[in-house]
């Protein structure tokens, strides 16, 4: 039975069930995993993507089906199981311990021990170093991850799975965090690790990354094969509809004006430690694209113009008002908006509900006196969550429950119920199905119509440049170029971001 | 709190799909019923089988004498639920209790009239909580130390307030609160049933009630969302401040005194009934509800046990195991439920 030879089956799921209560996620799933070949898992948010590769490494049980590696069936009791017959996963939620260094998340559960137990420093910072070396990532590993952006936080996850030297890797949307740049050395590595012989598990919901990698595609649909296809049948248009059950085209067409209206944002000056003086204006109606490689800056300029962190000099006006950057909730007073980086850190109440997740902190579902209630909150939070086409069994349902793509859209919902005048997105279609970014992209313009001033930070080309008016470079924490109408293109974005232009040779250096 | 929020999606679920077959939902419904007792089934157990052995245990005079008993903890208790979901603790409630119970006491002895002696007793009550929640909340100092220092300091005040003596008086101007009765029930009871009804209305039906979930389920996401993090921080402990003053008082209006080591270990008891009543330490997740099931059992367990005539050593003994039991099957009914999403 044994199948040692290249493209023979290394882990097969056979007829995979699971529900959660009575909500049916998997049903009858049956998916190859063959040595040396990359098998692309593709599906709307909530499809069942990272259900079935909890079940496939050991972390929740299946309820019905099969599991084979080599096979014979198997039975896990836990992710130590699976792991021991060599599947290692880079989850889509970073499961890092932001207190400890980035040497001692890589080794965590593997350090290296002199004689008598004691902790081997020296070999735990060398194997920490090669493992980094291996996902290409030039980081301190004493820098503690706390410090790391998300992005830089993904390739220690990626370094990891890896240092354990896996025949089957699973990679739940490793590159939703990261820049293009990142991206891309990431499919390199892939491509690598194929050749090598490794059988490999991928999902995302970047089509140029499908195309590029895929060997075979596996559409999930509710939870079950609603099409798989090898990659000379293999075509755009298939995996979408098969996907979303419609057509999505023009992901980009904003259709909006050129967007003239009177300054509303305007921003002079500001600084921290992290970010250099910088000036910039956004205008009612007009998105203003923030582009750049993770660390250089973005998140942490929009941070200051949000109030989430004090900033140590300039100045932040909203329709010329001076906004009071000094005092919390001075910029949210100004109805400064913002859709943070990272949804589970610094976004959603995981344990509460999404109706409760989409009301918090705004005025929706007050009472006089303070009070409120479930029904108040369930149907304030209704035509925002039907809008962004939240898919939960209810809003009851706590959002810790919900796809990784649906928890993002709870949170851009709760931005929205804010009303904001000028409304700041870092990344807003992480994570999300090619039908959601649709109608992500589709709120964008319509809230930009009634005259927001939006800031869109993306590390994903086409998006900038598909739904900016502009598009601000930024390179080493401050702001290099701006470009508009016909300069706005991949190149000079890349070149600007990279600081090629300015004929320095410096490394990408990967700030804290 | 999680139990009724899966409680509620249960039934949502159930009424947007009407063709859902019966079995299924009367399944759902069982399931969400034993979900949402959870700890509420190690109470009936223990009621019945005490009523078993003990027949006068389940008299009404003895079930409201049991209720009485656990009304000081019970309401302890409901403050600090408020402080356990946001991830805090207070240690000082039941130095807390002394203290506003000698203020109290000694106000009413000094000739004044019982509404000024109890506005003052509860005055100091959100006195003490007001001190404990700026030192956590702006100064940034962990709960547990500075409520351990107040743990210390308010029962040294107590002691050079009564100098170290029982402050005693036979008539007391507001011992009803302790003695009396409105309609067959002890006032205490009253009090705690007030006390609850206002926790749960605060906790569940309010913007305020909201945010505290929210600061205990994530600080940094709540400071994000624009909630005033540091406010509602020192608000908790002030509440839980005010009930350790309404405990103060009920207890003194019982004893008629003030002890100095009065409310010594309350504040063990009263954690020790919002842990049994499934709040979760680490915070975000906590129901009032469930502490007062948890303040029950520990009351029906002391009162059982010691009709059986099980000697006060045992009882302790017996007490600690129950709450580990109960606390470990909670934690194992729940282990699946709570499992981080996508
Ligand atoms: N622990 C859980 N309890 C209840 N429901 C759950 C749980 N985990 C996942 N679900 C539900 O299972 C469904 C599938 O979720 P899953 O995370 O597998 O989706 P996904 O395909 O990975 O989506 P995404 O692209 O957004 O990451 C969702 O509807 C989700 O709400
Ligand atoms: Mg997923």
């Amino acid at each position: 039975m044994k199948s040692q030879v290249a493209g023979g089956p290394v882990a097969q799921l056979v007829g995979i069930a699971k529900s959660f209560a009575h909500n049916r996620v998997l049903d009858d799933v049956t998916l190859t995993l063959e040595a040396g070949r990359v098998h692309v898992l593709a599906g709307e948010n909530g499809a069942g993507k990272s259900t079935l590769i909890k079940v496939l490494t050991g972390i929740e049980p299946q309820d019905a089906g099969d599991i084979l590696i080599d096979g014979r069936p198997v039975e896990f009791n836990g992710p130590g199981d699976a792991r021991a017959l060599g599947i290692a996963v880079v989850h889509q939620e970073l499961s890092l311990v932001p207190d400890l260094t980035v040497a001692d998340n890589l080794m965590l559960g593997v350090e290296p021990r002199h004689r008598g137990g004691r902790l081997d420093f020296r070999s735990a910072r060398e194997n920490a170093v090669a493992a980094l070396n291996r996902v290409g990532a030039s980081l301190s590993p004493g820098v503690r991850v706390g410090q790391l952006s998300v992005g830089e936080q993904q390739l220690i996850e990626i370094a990891r799975a890896l240092s354990e030297d896996p025949r089957l890797l699973v990679l739940d949307e490793p590159t939703a965090a990261l820049s293009q740049k990142e991206a891309g050395h990431l499919l390199g590595i892939v491509e690598e690790l194929r050749a090598q012989g490794l059988a490999i598990l991928y999902i995302s919901h970047r089509m140029e990354e499908i195309h590029r990698l895929a060997d075979h595609v596996t559409v999930l649909r509710d939870g079950h094969v609603a099409d798989s296809m090898p990659r000379a049948d293999m075509s755009e248009d298939r995996i979408v509809t098969s996907m979303v059950g419609r057509p999505v085209n023009d992901l980009y067409d904003h259709g909006r004006g050129s967007a003239q209206g009177e300054v509303r944002l305007s921003v002079r000056g500001l600084r921290s430690g992290v970010v250099q003086e910088t000036s910039l204006e956004v205008r009612a109606g007009e998105v203003v694209g923030l582009a750049g490689i993770v660390g250089a800056g973005r998140s942490e300029l929009c941070r200051l113009i949000a109030g989430f962190d004090r900033a140590d000099g300039g100045e932040v006006t909203v329709d010329g008002q001076r906004v009071d950057i000094a005092r919390a909730g001075g910029a949210a007073g100004a109805d400064i908006a913002m859709l943070p980086e990272s949804r589970k850190a610094q976004g959603l109440f995981l344990g509460m509900s999404i109706a409760d997740n989409v009301c918090m902190g705004t005025a929706l579902a007050k009472r006089r006196f303070g009070g409120t209630s479930p029904s108040r909150l369930r149907t304030a939070a209704k035509p925002l969550a039907d809008r962004l086409r939240v898919r939960a069994t209810s809003l009851d349902q706590p959002v810790g429950e919900l796809s990784g793509g649906n928890q993002q859209k709870v949170l851009l919902a709760r931005c929205l119920a804010k009303k904001p005048t000028v409304l700041i997105l870092d990344e807003p279609t992480r994570g999300v199905d090619i039908g959601a970014k649709a109608d992500i992209y589709g709120l964008i313009n319509d809230i930009a119509t009634q005259g927001v001033a939006v800031i869109l930070i993306s590390s994903e080309l086409p998006e900038v440049l598909g739904m900016s008016d502009r598009v601000l470079v930024m390179h080493q924490r401050r702001i290099v170029a701006e470009l508009t109408g016909k300069d706005m293109t991949e190149e000079h974005i890349v070149r600007y971001a990279t600081g090629l232009v300015r004929k320095q040779v410096e490394p990408v250096e990967v700030n804290s | 709190m999680n139990d009724i929020v899966a409680a509620e999606h249960e039934r949502a679920v159930d009424s947007s799909r009407p063709t859902a077959p019966k079995r299924m939902r009367l399944h759902a419904g069982l399931s969400t019923l034993a979900d949402r007792l959870g700890v509420a089934i190690a109470l009936i157990v223990l009621v019945v089988l005490f009523a078993l052995v003990a027949p006068y245990f389940l008299t009404v005079v003895n079930l409201l004498d049991v209720a009485r008993q656990i009304s000081v903890t019970a309401i302890l208790g409901a403050g600090l639920t408020f402080v356990i979901m946001t991830a805090g603790i207070d240690l000082s409630v039941g130095s807390a209790v002394g203290v506003t119970a000698f203020a109290a006491v000694s106000l009413t002895l000094d000739g004044a009239p019982a509404p000024l002696a109890l506005a003052v007793a509860l005055l100091a009550g959100f006195a003490v909580g007001l001190i404990n929640g700026v030192l956590v909340a702006k100064l940034g100092l962990a709960a547990f130390i500075v409520t351990l220092a107040a743990l210390t300091y308010l029962r040294g005040v107590t002691y050079v307030g009564t100098g170290g003596t029982t402050m005693f008086s036979t008539h007391l101007s507001y011992s009803v609160l302790g003695q009396g009765s409105v309609l067959g029930i002890p006032v205490p009871i009253v009090v705690m049933a007030a006390v609850f009804a206002i926790g749960w209305y605060v906790l569940e039906r309010t913007v305020f009630g909201r945010w505290v979930h929210a600061v205990g389920g994530n600080a940094e996401a709540a400071r994000l969302a624009g909630i005033p993090v540091r406010r509602v921080l020192v608000t908790v402990y002030v509440i839980s401040g005010l009930c350790a003053g309404i405990g103060g008082i009920l207890s003194s209006a019982k004893l008629q005194s003030a002890v100095p080591d009065l409310g010594t270990g309350y504040e063990l008891s009263a954690i020790a009934a919002v842990v049994l009543g499934g709040t979760s330490l680490m915070g975000g997740r906590g129901s009032l509800i469930g502490t007062l099931v948890g303040a029950a059992i520990i009351g029906v367990l002391v009162n059982g046990l010691t009709l059986l005539d099980v000697s006060s050593f045992y009882q302790q003994i017996i007490q600690g195991v129950v709450i580990v039991m109960a606390v470990g099957l909670d934690r194992l009914r729940t282990r699946n439920a709570v499992t981080e999403g996508a």
